[in-house]
Protein backbone atom coordinates (compact mmCIF):
# COMPACT_ATOMS: atom_id res chain seq x y z
CA UNK A 1 0.00 0.00 0.00
CA UNK A 2 1.53 3.56 -1.22
CA UNK A 3 2.71 5.67 1.98
CA UNK A 4 3.29 9.92 1.80
CA UNK A 5 4.68 11.45 4.88
CA UNK A 6 3.19 14.51 4.96
CA UNK A 7 3.20 18.02 7.04
CA UNK A 8 -0.54 19.26 7.81
CA UNK A 9 -0.42 23.44 8.40
CA UNK A 10 -3.34 24.50 9.88
CA UNK A 11 -4.79 28.16 9.71
CA UNK A 12 -7.04 29.57 12.35
CA UNK A 13 -10.63 28.68 11.15
CA UNK A 14 -10.03 25.02 10.72
CA UNK A 15 -8.14 24.32 14.26
CA UNK A 16 -11.61 23.06 15.95
CA UNK A 17 -12.26 20.93 12.58
CA UNK A 18 -12.13 17.12 13.20
CA UNK A 19 -9.90 17.03 10.24
CA UNK A 20 -7.63 13.87 10.95
CA UNK A 21 -10.95 12.27 12.15
CA UNK A 22 -12.12 13.06 8.08
CA UNK A 23 -9.46 11.73 6.22
CA UNK A 24 -9.64 8.18 8.01
CA UNK A 25 -13.67 8.16 7.67
CA UNK A 26 -14.18 9.61 4.69
CA UNK A 27 -11.11 8.16 2.07
CA UNK A 28 -10.10 5.17 4.14
CA UNK A 29 -6.45 6.40 4.87
CA UNK A 30 -4.25 4.99 7.85
CA UNK A 31 -3.32 7.66 9.98
CA UNK A 32 0.21 7.71 11.74
CA UNK A 33 1.41 10.99 13.77
CA UNK A 34 4.51 11.45 15.04
CA UNK A 35 4.76 14.57 15.80
CA UNK A 36 2.39 17.53 16.39
CA UNK A 37 2.36 21.48 17.74
CA UNK A 38 -1.53 22.38 18.00
CA UNK A 39 -1.97 25.94 19.51
CA UNK A 40 -5.29 27.56 20.12
CA UNK A 41 -5.02 29.35 16.88
CA UNK A 42 -2.52 27.40 14.86
CA UNK A 43 -1.40 23.79 14.59
CA UNK A 44 0.65 21.56 12.04
CA UNK A 45 0.92 17.81 12.21
CA UNK A 46 3.64 15.41 11.03
CA UNK A 47 2.28 12.91 9.83
CA UNK A 48 2.34 9.62 7.57
CA UNK A 49 -0.71 8.51 5.22
CA UNK A 50 -1.15 4.61 3.55
CA UNK A 51 -4.04 4.39 1.58
CA UNK A 52 -4.25 3.50 -2.38
CA UNK A 53 -3.16 6.15 -4.54
CA UNK A 54 -6.39 7.24 -6.13
CA UNK A 55 -7.57 7.51 -2.32
CA UNK A 56 -4.27 9.58 -1.24
CA UNK A 57 -4.83 11.76 -3.98
CA UNK A 58 -8.17 12.42 -2.78
CA UNK A 59 -7.43 13.10 0.82
CA UNK A 60 -5.03 15.65 -0.10
CA UNK A 61 -6.88 17.22 -2.63
CA UNK A 62 -9.78 17.51 -0.13
CA UNK A 63 -7.44 18.98 2.40
CA UNK A 64 -6.21 21.49 0.22
CA UNK A 65 -9.47 22.59 -0.84
CA UNK A 66 -10.18 22.99 2.55
CA UNK A 67 -7.45 25.55 2.94
CA UNK A 68 -4.75 22.59 5.12
CA UNK A 69 -1.40 23.70 3.69
CA UNK A 70 0.40 19.98 2.68
CA UNK A 71 3.89 20.26 2.46
CA UNK A 72 6.22 17.15 2.40
CA UNK A 73 7.74 16.08 5.47
CA UNK A 74 10.74 17.65 4.08
CA UNK A 75 8.84 20.87 3.15
CA UNK A 76 11.44 23.34 0.83
CA UNK A 77 12.48 20.87 -1.43
CA UNK A 78 12.26 23.32 -4.24
CA UNK A 79 14.64 25.66 -3.70
CA UNK A 80 16.37 29.12 -5.34
CA UNK B 1 40.22 9.76 12.60
CA UNK B 2 37.00 8.37 13.47
CA UNK B 3 35.39 11.80 13.79
CA UNK B 4 31.64 10.98 12.66
CA UNK B 5 29.57 9.72 15.72
CA UNK B 6 26.89 9.18 13.07
CA UNK B 7 23.51 10.91 12.87
CA UNK B 8 21.60 11.99 15.06
CA UNK B 9 17.55 13.77 15.38
CA UNK B 10 17.19 17.42 15.97
CA UNK B 11 13.94 16.80 17.35
CA UNK B 12 14.28 13.45 19.88
CA UNK B 13 17.95 12.43 19.73
CA UNK B 14 17.49 9.36 18.23
CA UNK B 15 20.97 8.26 16.89
CA UNK B 16 21.59 6.41 13.08
CA UNK B 17 24.40 5.60 11.00
CA UNK B 18 25.86 8.28 8.35
CA UNK B 19 23.85 7.17 5.90
CA UNK B 20 22.09 8.39 3.46
CA UNK B 21 18.69 9.35 5.82
CA UNK B 22 17.73 12.69 6.43
CA UNK B 23 14.53 12.28 8.86
CA UNK B 24 14.12 10.47 11.66
CA UNK B 25 11.71 7.26 11.37
CA UNK B 26 9.91 7.82 14.75
CA UNK B 27 9.65 11.23 15.02
CA UNK B 28 9.86 12.64 10.93
CA UNK B 29 12.21 15.24 13.03
CA UNK B 30 15.59 16.36 11.09
CA UNK B 31 18.52 14.72 11.03
CA UNK B 32 21.77 16.42 11.78
CA UNK B 33 25.72 15.21 11.48
CA UNK B 34 27.18 14.34 15.03
CA UNK B 35 31.05 14.64 15.43
CA UNK B 36 33.36 12.90 18.07
CA UNK B 37 34.04 16.30 19.45
CA UNK B 38 36.95 14.85 21.56
CA UNK B 39 38.70 13.32 19.38
CA UNK B 40 38.62 16.39 17.18
CA UNK B 41 39.73 19.22 19.67
CA UNK B 42 43.18 16.34 19.88
CA UNK B 43 43.83 17.05 16.02
CA UNK B 44 42.00 20.65 15.17
CA UNK B 45 44.10 23.75 16.24
CA UNK B 46 44.61 27.51 14.55
CA UNK B 47 48.09 26.12 12.75
CA UNK B 48 46.32 23.36 11.42
CA UNK B 49 43.66 25.27 9.81
CA UNK B 50 45.90 27.98 8.54
CA UNK B 51 47.91 24.72 7.31
CA UNK B 52 45.16 24.06 4.59
CA UNK B 53 44.34 24.88 1.34
CA UNK B 54 42.46 28.46 0.82
CA UNK B 55 39.82 27.09 0.05
CA UNK B 56 36.29 25.72 2.18
CA UNK B 57 38.29 22.46 2.72
CA UNK B 58 40.92 24.26 5.18
CA UNK B 59 37.99 23.10 7.91
CA UNK B 60 37.43 19.62 6.42
CA UNK B 61 38.27 17.84 9.76
CA UNK B 62 35.22 20.02 10.86
CA UNK B 63 33.05 18.58 7.85
CA UNK B 64 31.25 15.60 7.27
CA UNK B 65 33.46 14.69 4.03
CA UNK B 66 35.38 11.46 5.57
CA UNK B 67 37.49 10.29 1.97
CA UNK B 68 39.37 12.63 -0.16
CA UNK B 69 37.60 15.45 -1.51
CA UNK B 70 35.51 15.09 -5.08
CA UNK B 71 34.49 18.52 -6.32
CA UNK B 72 34.77 21.61 -5.45
CA UNK B 73 38.37 21.72 -4.72
CA UNK B 74 38.57 25.71 -4.91
CA UNK B 75 35.27 26.71 -2.91
CA UNK B 76 34.92 28.67 -0.60
CA UNK B 77 37.53 31.29 1.63
CA UNK B 78 36.11 34.39 -0.44
CA UNK B 79 37.06 37.85 0.82
CA UNK B 80 35.97 39.50 4.34
CA UNK B 81 35.88 42.83 3.78
CA UNK B 82 36.56 46.00 5.72
CA UNK B 83 33.95 48.09 4.13
CA UNK B 84 35.03 51.47 5.39
CA UNK B 85 32.63 53.05 2.76
CA UNK B 86 29.85 51.30 3.80
CA UNK B 87 30.60 51.72 7.57
CA UNK B 88 30.73 55.53 6.79
CA UNK B 89 27.69 55.62 4.92
CA UNK B 90 25.55 53.30 7.58
CA UNK B 91 27.51 55.88 10.29
CA UNK B 92 28.76 52.80 11.73
CA UNK B 93 32.87 52.07 13.25
CA UNK B 94 33.50 48.82 12.02
CA UNK B 95 31.36 47.06 9.08
CA UNK B 96 33.12 43.77 7.19
CA UNK B 97 31.19 42.18 4.27
CA UNK B 98 31.71 38.22 3.62
CA UNK B 99 31.08 38.30 0.06
CA UNK B 100 30.01 34.87 -1.48
CA UNK B 101 29.19 36.75 -4.54
CA UNK B 102 32.61 35.27 -6.08
CA UNK B 103 32.37 32.22 -4.55
CA UNK B 104 34.07 29.54 -7.23
CA UNK B 105 32.44 27.86 -9.31
CA UNK B 106 28.68 29.10 -9.47
CA UNK B 107 28.82 32.61 -7.74
CA UNK B 108 27.11 31.86 -4.36
CA UNK B 109 27.33 30.62 -1.21
CA UNK B 110 25.00 27.15 -2.49
CA UNK B 111 28.81 25.67 -3.95
CA UNK B 112 29.56 25.28 -0.36
CA UNK B 113 26.42 22.81 0.44
CA UNK B 114 26.68 21.39 -2.91
CA UNK B 115 30.07 20.16 -2.86
CA UNK B 116 30.02 19.12 0.48
CA UNK B 117 26.67 16.86 -1.16
CA UNK B 118 28.72 15.72 -4.27
CA UNK B 119 31.37 14.48 -2.35
CA UNK B 120 29.20 12.96 -0.29
CA UNK B 121 27.40 11.19 -3.00
CA UNK B 122 30.71 9.58 -4.23
CA UNK B 123 31.49 8.64 -0.87
CA UNK B 124 28.35 6.51 -1.05
CA UNK B 125 29.20 5.44 -4.34
CA UNK B 126 25.91 7.36 -5.99
CA UNK B 127 26.04 7.98 -9.54
CA UNK B 128 23.67 10.91 -10.23
CA UNK B 129 22.95 13.82 -8.24
CA UNK B 130 19.72 15.89 -8.14
CA UNK B 131 17.65 18.57 -7.04
CA UNK B 132 14.77 20.86 -7.48
CA UNK B 133 15.72 24.32 -7.64
CA UNK B 134 15.33 27.72 -9.93
CA UNK B 135 18.40 29.19 -9.21
CA UNK B 136 21.52 29.41 -7.56
CA UNK B 137 20.91 25.69 -6.16
CA UNK B 138 21.06 24.41 -10.31
CA UNK B 139 23.20 26.07 -10.76
CA UNK B 140 25.85 24.70 -8.26
CA UNK B 141 25.02 21.14 -8.38
CA UNK B 142 25.14 21.22 -12.20
CA UNK B 143 28.69 22.90 -12.23
CA UNK B 144 29.78 20.22 -9.51
CA UNK B 145 27.85 16.87 -11.10
CA UNK B 146 29.99 18.17 -14.56
CA UNK B 147 33.52 18.46 -12.15
CA UNK B 148 32.62 15.04 -10.73
CA UNK B 149 31.14 13.17 -14.20
CA UNK B 150 27.89 12.30 -12.38
CA UNK B 151 25.28 12.67 -14.01
CA UNK B 152 22.79 15.29 -13.16
CA UNK B 153 18.60 15.78 -12.91
CA UNK B 154 17.28 19.33 -12.54
CA UNK B 155 13.94 19.88 -11.82
CA UNK B 156 12.60 23.04 -12.56
CA UNK B 157 8.56 24.35 -12.51
CA UNK B 158 7.60 24.77 -16.51
CA UNK B 159 6.87 28.13 -16.50
CA UNK B 160 10.44 29.39 -15.30
CA UNK B 161 11.55 31.87 -18.26
CA UNK B 162 14.80 30.25 -20.14
CA UNK B 163 16.96 33.08 -19.24
CA UNK B 164 17.08 31.81 -15.81
CA UNK B 165 17.96 27.97 -16.50
CA UNK B 166 20.97 29.45 -19.24
CA UNK B 167 23.04 29.08 -16.05
CA UNK B 168 22.14 25.71 -15.38
CA UNK B 169 21.64 24.26 -18.98
CA UNK B 170 25.40 24.87 -19.76
CA UNK B 171 27.24 22.20 -17.37
CA UNK B 172 24.59 19.85 -19.65
CA UNK B 173 22.44 18.47 -16.89
CA UNK B 174 19.01 16.42 -17.24
CA UNK B 175 15.90 19.02 -16.70
CA UNK B 176 12.97 17.89 -16.32
CA UNK B 177 10.56 21.23 -16.12
CA UNK B 178 7.27 20.00 -14.54
CA UNK B 179 4.15 21.58 -15.34
CA UNK B 180 2.18 21.87 -12.20
CA UNK B 181 1.78 24.16 -9.03
CA UNK B 182 4.96 24.98 -6.77
CA UNK B 183 3.22 22.83 -4.25
CA UNK B 184 2.83 19.53 -6.74
CA UNK B 185 6.62 20.26 -8.14
CA UNK B 186 7.61 20.27 -4.44
CA UNK B 187 5.22 17.00 -3.50
CA UNK B 188 6.36 15.11 -6.99
CA UNK B 189 10.25 16.17 -5.90
CA UNK B 190 10.08 14.65 -2.61
CA UNK B 191 8.59 11.40 -4.01
CA UNK B 192 11.32 11.01 -6.93
CA UNK B 193 13.90 11.34 -3.94
CA UNK B 194 12.06 9.11 -2.05
CA UNK B 195 11.91 6.29 -4.69
CA UNK B 196 15.12 6.74 -6.34
CA UNK B 197 18.66 6.12 -5.73
CA UNK B 198 19.96 9.44 -6.39
CA UNK B 199 21.77 12.07 -4.74
CA UNK B 200 18.93 14.25 -4.31
CA UNK B 201 21.26 16.85 -2.27
CA UNK B 202 19.02 19.00 -0.25
CA UNK B 203 16.41 15.76 0.49
CA UNK B 204 18.18 12.21 1.05
CA UNK B 205 21.28 14.39 1.50
CA UNK B 206 20.36 17.30 3.44
CA UNK B 207 22.30 16.44 6.87
CA UNK B 208 25.54 16.51 5.16
CA UNK B 209 24.78 19.07 2.56
CA UNK B 210 23.81 21.53 5.10
CA UNK B 211 26.77 21.27 7.11
CA UNK B 212 28.82 22.75 3.91
CA UNK B 213 27.49 26.19 5.22
CA UNK B 214 29.51 25.84 8.27
CA UNK B 215 32.67 26.63 6.30
CA UNK B 216 30.73 30.80 5.89
CA UNK B 217 30.94 31.09 9.52
CA UNK B 218 34.33 29.36 10.15
CA UNK B 219 35.72 31.54 7.39
CA UNK B 220 34.36 35.11 8.82
CA UNK B 221 35.57 33.72 12.52
CA UNK B 222 39.38 32.83 10.90
CA UNK B 223 39.39 36.21 8.87
CA UNK B 224 38.54 37.91 11.73
CA UNK B 225 41.86 36.80 13.46
CA UNK B 226 40.09 34.40 15.53
CA UNK B 227 37.78 36.46 16.92
CA UNK B 228 33.93 36.90 16.56
CA UNK B 229 32.15 40.25 15.61
CA UNK B 230 29.29 41.79 17.58
CA UNK B 231 27.09 41.21 15.16
CA UNK B 232 25.90 38.91 11.79
CA UNK B 233 23.64 39.64 9.50
CA UNK B 234 22.03 37.00 7.04
CA UNK B 235 19.95 36.48 4.56
CA UNK B 236 17.46 33.60 5.19
CA UNK B 237 15.42 31.15 3.10
CA UNK B 238 15.08 27.95 3.96
CA UNK B 239 16.81 28.75 7.86
CA UNK B 240 19.44 26.54 7.24
CA UNK B 241 22.81 29.17 6.75
CA UNK B 242 22.12 31.44 9.93
CA UNK B 243 22.09 28.06 12.16
CA UNK B 244 24.94 26.63 10.50
CA UNK B 245 26.87 29.70 11.00
CA UNK B 246 25.96 30.38 14.56
CA UNK B 247 26.88 26.23 14.73
CA UNK B 248 30.32 27.22 13.12
CA UNK B 249 31.19 29.52 16.15
CA UNK B 250 30.16 27.48 18.93
CA UNK B 251 32.29 24.31 17.43
CA UNK B 252 35.31 26.70 17.45
CA UNK B 253 34.35 27.71 20.46
CA UNK B 254 34.03 24.45 22.43
CA UNK B 255 37.52 23.57 20.52
CA UNK B 256 39.35 26.46 22.12
CA UNK B 257 39.78 27.90 18.67
CA UNK B 258 38.23 31.22 19.93
CA UNK B 259 39.59 32.49 23.35
CA UNK B 260 37.03 35.09 23.95
CA UNK B 261 34.26 35.33 25.52
CA UNK B 262 31.53 34.99 21.93
CA UNK B 263 28.68 38.09 22.19
CA UNK B 264 27.52 37.65 18.86
CA UNK B 265 24.27 38.32 17.99
CA UNK B 266 22.89 36.48 14.86
CA UNK B 267 20.00 38.45 13.01
CA UNK B 268 17.65 37.59 10.58
CA UNK B 269 16.91 39.16 7.00
CA UNK B 270 14.16 38.53 4.93
CA UNK B 271 12.21 40.45 2.45
CA UNK B 272 9.18 41.76 3.84
CA UNK B 273 7.44 39.64 0.67
CA UNK B 274 8.13 36.75 2.20
CA UNK B 275 9.72 36.35 5.71
CA UNK B 276 7.91 33.96 7.85
CA UNK B 277 11.49 34.04 10.05
CA UNK B 278 11.37 37.51 10.65
CA UNK B 279 7.80 37.67 11.51
CA UNK B 280 7.93 35.28 14.23
CA UNK B 281 11.13 37.00 15.18
CA UNK B 282 9.55 40.22 15.83
CA UNK B 283 6.32 38.50 17.16
CA UNK B 284 7.83 36.44 19.53
CA UNK B 285 6.81 33.25 18.72
CA UNK B 286 7.61 29.51 17.73
CA UNK B 287 4.99 29.42 15.21
CA UNK B 288 5.68 29.40 11.58
CA UNK B 289 3.14 30.88 9.84
CA UNK B 290 3.73 29.96 5.93
CA UNK B 291 3.54 32.54 3.32
CA UNK B 292 2.89 32.78 -0.86
CA UNK B 293 6.04 34.81 -1.70
CA UNK B 294 5.95 37.45 -3.24
CA UNK B 295 9.28 39.72 -3.43
CA UNK B 296 11.92 40.25 -6.00
CA UNK B 297 14.09 38.30 -3.84
CA UNK B 298 13.73 35.20 -5.77
CA UNK B 299 16.56 33.49 -4.41
CA UNK B 300 15.00 33.86 -0.26
CA UNK B 301 12.00 32.65 -1.26
CA UNK B 302 10.41 30.29 0.21
CA UNK B 303 7.25 30.40 1.84
CA UNK B 304 7.48 27.52 4.31
CA UNK B 305 10.67 26.96 5.32
CA UNK B 306 12.49 23.67 6.67
CA UNK B 307 14.37 25.54 9.24
CA UNK B 308 12.69 28.35 10.31
CA UNK B 309 11.92 27.20 13.67
CA UNK B 310 15.50 26.25 13.96
CA UNK B 311 17.05 30.30 12.85
CA UNK B 312 14.29 31.49 15.42
CA UNK B 313 15.63 29.91 18.03
CA UNK B 314 19.52 30.63 16.85
CA UNK B 315 18.53 34.34 16.87
CA UNK B 316 16.64 34.28 20.24
CA UNK B 317 19.93 32.25 21.57
CA UNK B 318 21.99 34.86 20.52
CA UNK B 319 20.20 37.72 21.44
CA UNK B 320 19.28 38.92 18.29
CA UNK B 321 16.91 40.30 15.87
CA UNK B 322 15.11 40.31 12.42
CA UNK B 323 14.30 42.97 9.93
CA UNK B 324 12.32 43.08 6.25
CA UNK B 325 13.06 44.70 3.19
CA UNK B 326 10.45 45.78 0.67
CA UNK B 327 11.47 45.33 -2.73
CA UNK B 328 12.49 48.76 -3.01
CA UNK B 329 14.56 48.78 0.29
CA UNK B 330 15.93 45.97 -1.33
CA UNK B 331 17.18 47.60 -4.78
CA UNK B 332 18.50 50.53 -2.58
CA UNK B 333 20.24 48.39 -0.89
CA UNK B 334 21.86 46.60 -3.50
CA UNK B 335 22.70 50.10 -5.16
CA UNK B 336 24.15 51.00 -1.72
CA UNK B 337 26.78 48.00 -1.41
CA UNK B 338 28.11 48.80 -5.16
CA UNK B 339 28.26 52.39 -4.73
CA UNK B 340 29.85 52.46 -1.67
CA UNK B 341 32.37 48.83 -2.13
CA UNK B 342 32.02 47.91 -6.04
CA UNK B 343 30.19 44.98 -4.94
CA UNK B 344 27.74 44.09 -6.83
CA UNK B 345 24.85 42.02 -5.11
CA UNK B 346 21.54 39.47 -6.31
CA UNK B 347 18.70 40.60 -4.60
CA UNK B 348 19.33 38.53 -1.57
CA UNK B 349 22.12 40.61 -0.42
CA UNK B 350 20.28 43.68 -1.05
CA UNK B 351 18.14 42.15 1.58
CA UNK B 352 21.10 41.65 3.75
CA UNK B 353 22.21 45.60 3.56
CA UNK B 354 18.56 47.17 4.06
CA UNK B 355 18.13 44.53 7.09
CA UNK B 356 21.43 45.76 8.31
CA UNK B 357 20.49 49.59 7.69
CA UNK B 358 17.31 49.46 9.45
CA UNK B 359 18.71 47.07 12.65
CA UNK B 360 21.34 50.05 13.13
CA UNK B 361 18.54 52.54 12.00
CA UNK B 362 16.57 51.82 15.17
CA UNK B 363 19.38 50.64 17.88
CA UNK B 364 18.94 47.27 17.52
CA UNK B 365 22.79 47.13 16.85
CA UNK B 366 25.07 49.77 17.83
CA UNK B 367 26.61 52.28 15.85
CA UNK B 368 30.48 51.43 17.51
CA UNK B 369 29.80 47.92 17.45
CA UNK B 370 31.73 45.15 15.09
CA UNK B 371 28.87 44.21 12.23
CA UNK B 372 29.50 41.52 9.32
CA UNK B 373 26.67 41.53 6.77
CA UNK B 374 26.61 38.25 4.53
CA UNK B 375 26.12 38.51 0.95
CA UNK B 376 25.64 35.11 -0.31
CA UNK B 377 25.22 35.20 -4.41
CA UNK B 378 26.09 37.41 -7.57
CA UNK B 379 24.25 40.40 -8.68
CA UNK B 380 25.03 39.41 -12.37
CA UNK B 381 22.22 36.46 -11.92
CA UNK B 382 19.55 38.95 -10.84
CA UNK B 383 20.56 41.98 -13.42
CA UNK B 384 16.33 42.25 -14.23
CA UNK B 385 16.12 43.57 -10.33
CA UNK B 386 17.90 46.70 -11.69
CA UNK B 387 16.25 47.14 -15.15
CA UNK B 388 14.23 50.16 -14.58
CA UNK B 389 16.38 51.46 -12.11
CA UNK B 390 19.37 52.36 -14.00
CA UNK B 391 20.64 54.11 -16.97
CA UNK B 392 23.21 55.91 -18.91
CA UNK B 393 23.81 59.72 -17.30
CA UNK B 394 25.08 61.14 -20.46
CA UNK B 395 24.28 61.15 -24.06
CA UNK B 396 26.20 62.54 -26.10
CA UNK B 397 27.43 63.06 -30.35
CA UNK B 398 31.29 61.51 -31.13
CA UNK B 399 32.02 65.25 -31.00
CA UNK B 400 34.83 66.59 -28.21
CA UNK B 401 32.79 69.94 -28.14
CA UNK B 402 29.45 67.86 -27.01
CA UNK B 403 31.77 66.10 -24.69
CA UNK B 404 32.99 69.13 -23.33
CA UNK B 405 29.12 70.31 -23.21
CA UNK B 406 28.01 67.79 -21.51
CA UNK B 407 31.14 67.55 -18.94
CA UNK B 408 30.23 71.52 -17.82
CA UNK B 409 26.77 70.46 -17.40
CA UNK B 410 27.32 67.84 -15.34
CA UNK B 411 29.49 69.69 -13.34
CA UNK B 412 26.81 72.14 -12.82
CA UNK B 413 24.65 70.40 -11.44
CA UNK B 414 27.32 68.44 -9.22
CA UNK B 415 27.60 72.04 -7.59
Amino acid sequence: MPRIRVRLTFPPELIQEPIVYRLVKDFDLVINIRRADVKADYGWIALELEGDEGALERGVRWLKGKGVQVDPIERDVIVP
Amino acid sequence: MEKLNGLRCRECGRRYPATPVHVCEFCFGPLEVDYRYDTLKTVVTRASIAAGPPSMWRYKDLLPVEGDVAVGHHVGFTPLIRAQNLADELGCREVWVKNDSVCHPSWSFKDRVVSVAVTKAREFGYDTVACASTGNLANSVAAHAAEGRLKSYIFIPADLEQGKVLATLVYNPTLVAVHGTYDEVNRLCSEIADKYRWAFVNVNFRPYYSEGSKSYGFEIVEQLGWRTPGHIIVPCAGGSLITKIWKAIKEFKALGLITEPVTTKMHAAQAAGCGPIVTMIRNDTDVLVPVRPNTIAKSLAIGNPADGYYAYRTVKESGGFGAHATDEEIVEGMLLLARTEGIFTETAGGVTVAAAKKLIETGVIQRTDSIVICITGNGLKTPDALYDRLEAHVKIKPSLSAFDRALADLKSHAT
